[in-house]
């Protein structure tokens, strides 16, 4: 009995150092970020000095003009990019899912933005933006086309922005399409074609349908990494001008270190918490709609088949 | 329906051939069956005449068109795969009307035509179900009724059957029987079932390694084989192969074996005139062994098969373990002595070196 009881323990024993570890390095600043958001402190004040004040910063922050400002910067950005990269990614997919000679190596190249560090992107790309000796701006020139203002005007700089993050992470979206493509059942694209499917209808009947649990979850996956999006943006306009690229990440790092308000940016990252945790049951909740249907699917099955057996 | 012919038909993959110089004439609606054992090309002679895979050489004509660089869907055919190849996310009647949708067909139609179809495979309850839902037997139907539906000239099947269990393979087998005699079109049957090939086609096409060894009716096949490979690969148990010499008995031909002695009748020696003295190859069906006990083959008795109405012997002849069939109402035991006589007119004469018919 003694045998089996440790054989029932040994996997949580192999667990505890990875839950010890998580536990101090991730339950512990939630936890102070959630009793900080309740506080009205200030970094010069230790944690027990700050003043108690209920949900009072939650309530602020409702009716706060920047924080929509830059919430809604937030939506716009994430909606954006995590469009436009399924689109591009999953498009190039389509189209590079063949084979041809020297297609891995283009595969290969085409990954590479995702390999490079967040803040080394912002570098690159705020040197190409740059308004006199930048890539862009000289390409314009030469062609004799007026500077354009990359960085320096509102919706522009929105634009390079997304213009940026769309060129690191739509190879996340692609390698993922990709695999899902090369995985489809190759006898189902037969059968299409000599159905007399032609190629975009080969795509919208059949790959596109059959590729969407993956392609869900993918962008499920990038919409929770844009709402979190900071080095580039913080490299590249560090929210401005104005206010016109200040995602949360970054008012959320404002308030606290320029402001001086650190409960009030915690009340700021838990909505943003709150709305990441609502992405993430959704990805849940669909992977087990997708489970449960699979698991459906097996029993009908199964049980036509028992009745095939008994006809 | 359109007559489809193959022309010197070829495919290479890079330095491989894997199909070399096929010709194959296909009569109007006939029934025609490649088999032959797995990776002799069968396949890839049908997915050629599908499109889904290209010519390396020679041509594939219908009706005198030559539709070797035509997509498939510009080919007028319909295919039943093996894995069936249903569309995952589409219900039974989706799948089945899917070629009809993608042809704007008005949508009465669509249904009439699916409806019928269902009918007649027993697929009417299950219209709404995903293929996930469906057993093996219900997905090969399903698969069926897809190509039906379409009312293209040619169907084309490649292992229909081969991925169901015995019983439900028996059974549709009769069905496809049943099936053939209603609907008269052009249809190509792959298979390496020998069986299969007999019951379904109105002629066999046996092939072996990317070539055609003999095309020919059932009964063709089986009572004239032109090579050893077709003699041994139609028919079940296989034809017995004895090593036997041409011998001349007081003027009469006759084939000498370790434990044999067979005179020929005059006809059957006619073809051996080049083979005097020589060493030859006899075939013999395992059913063509007459039990008789005046008979000067005697066959000890190692393996007694009992299958129902028949019982298959094993013992050896000639050096060979050989096969008998004998009828399963006088109970055989291993051990037994038994005598046996061969009718002359039943055997088949091989060349040893090309394995030719004689
Ligand atoms: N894509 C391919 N590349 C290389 N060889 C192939 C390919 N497809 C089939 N072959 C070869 O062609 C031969 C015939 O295959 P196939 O037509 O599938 O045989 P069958 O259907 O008679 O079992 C096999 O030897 C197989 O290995
Ligand atoms: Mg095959």
């Amino acid at each position: 009995m003694s045998i089996q009881r440790a054989s029932r323990l040994t996997p949580y024993v192999f667990l505890a150092p990875a839950a010890a570890v998580m536990a101090i390095a991730l339950l512990y600043p939630v936890c102070y970020m959630i009793y900080a958001s309740f506080l009205d402190w200030n970094p010069s004040q230790r944690i027990g000095e700050a003043d108690w004040i209920g949900l009072r910063n939650y309530i602020n922050l409702l009716s706060d003009e920047s924080f929509h400002e830059s919430f809604w910067v937030t939506l716009k950005f994430a909606a954006l990019v995590v469009g436009a990269e399924m689109v591009i990614g999953v498009g190039l997919a389509l189209i590079l899912d063949r084979k041809l000679r020297g297609m891995s190596v283009l595969r290969t190249i085409f990954i590479l933005p995702m390999m490079i560090a967040p803040i080394v992107v912002g570098l690159v790309w705020r040197y190409m933006y740059h308004p006199t000796v930048g890539l862009f701006n000289r390409t314009l020139a030469d062609i004799g086309v007026s500077p354009v203002p990359w960085l320096s005007d509102g919706d522009w700089a929105f634009a390079s922005v997304v213009i940026a993050d769309v060129w690191q992470w739509t190879p996340f979206i692609f390698i993922l399409s990709l695999a899902a493509l090369q995985s489809l059942p190759q006898s189902a694209l037969e059968a299409s074609r000599i159905d007399g499917a032609s190629g975009w209808q080969q795509i919208w009947h059949i790959k596109l349908p059959l590729m969407m649990p993956v392609l869900v979850v993918t962008g499920l996956l990038r919409l929770i990494d844009a709402f979190k999006v900071l080095e580039v943006i913080l490299v590249l306009t560090n929210g401005g001008p104005g206010l016109s690229t200040e995602i949360l990440a970054l008012r959320i790092s404002r308030t606290a270190s320029e402001f001086r308000e650190l409960g009030y940016a915690a009340a700021m990252a838990n909505y943003l918490l709150i709305l990441l945790m609502v992405l993430t049951l959704g990805m849940y909740f669909y992977n087990k709609v997708i489970e449960a249907r699979a698991v459906r699917l097996r029993k009908a099955a199964a049980a036509a088949a028992a009745k095939e057996e008994g006809a | 329906m359109p007559e489809i012919r193959l022309d010197g038909l070829k495919k290479a993959y890079g330095h491989v051939t894997v199909i070399e110089d096929l010709n194959l004439q296909m009569e109007d609606s006939e029934f025609t069956v490649l088999v032959g054992p797995s990776g002799c090309g069968k396949s890839t002679t049908l997915r050629m005449i599908a499109g889904l895979e290209t010519v390396s050489g020679g041509a594939i004509l219908i009706d005198g068109k030559d539709v070797s660089q035509l997509e498939p869907k510009d080919r007028d055919l319909a295919m039943v795969f093996q894995d069936y190849a249903l569309y995952p996310h589409m219900n039974v009647a989706r799948n089945m009307s899917f070629a009809l949708r993608l042809a704007r067909y008005p949508k009465a139609e669509i249904d009439d035509r699916v409806k019928k179809v269902a009918a007649m495979l027993d697929l009417s309850p299950y219209l709404d179900r995903k293929p996930g839902e469906l057993s093996g037997g219900q997905r090969q139907r399903v698969a069926m009724g897809r190509a039906l539906v379409r009312d293209a000239s040619t169907f084309l099947f490649d292992e229909p059957l081969s991925n169901l269990d015995a019983k439900l393979r028996g059974q549709m087998r009769a069905e496809l029987a049943l099936m053939r005699q209603r609907i008269r079109k052009n249809m190509i049957y792959v298979t390496h079932d020998q069986i299969e090939a007999m019951t379904l086609g109105d002629r066999i096409v046996v092939m072996r390694q990317g070539k055609i060894m003999q095309a020919g009716s059932p009964e063709d096949l089986y009572g004239q084989p032109q090579n050893m490979f077709v003699a041994g690969f139609i028919g079940s148990p296989p034809m017995n192969f004895l090593p036997v010499e041409v011998g001349d008995e007081n003027g009469r031909i006759t084939l000498v074996g370790s434990d044999l002695q067979l005179a020929l009748s005059n006809a059957v020696a006619a073809r051996l005139a080049n083979h005097k003295s020589r060493s030859i190859i006899l075939g013999v069906r395992p059913s063509h062994f007459i039990r008789d006990d005046a008979g000067s083959i005697d066959l000890q008795i190692a393996l007694s098969e009992y299958i129902g109405a028949q019982s298959v012997l094993t013992s050896e002849l000639c050096g060979r373990p050989v096969h008998v069939e004998v009828s399963a109402l006088k109970p055989v035991r291993a051990g037994e002595q038994l005598r046996f006589s061969l009718n002359p007119d039943t055997i088949h004469l091989f060349d040893p070196e090309t394995e030719a018919a004689l």
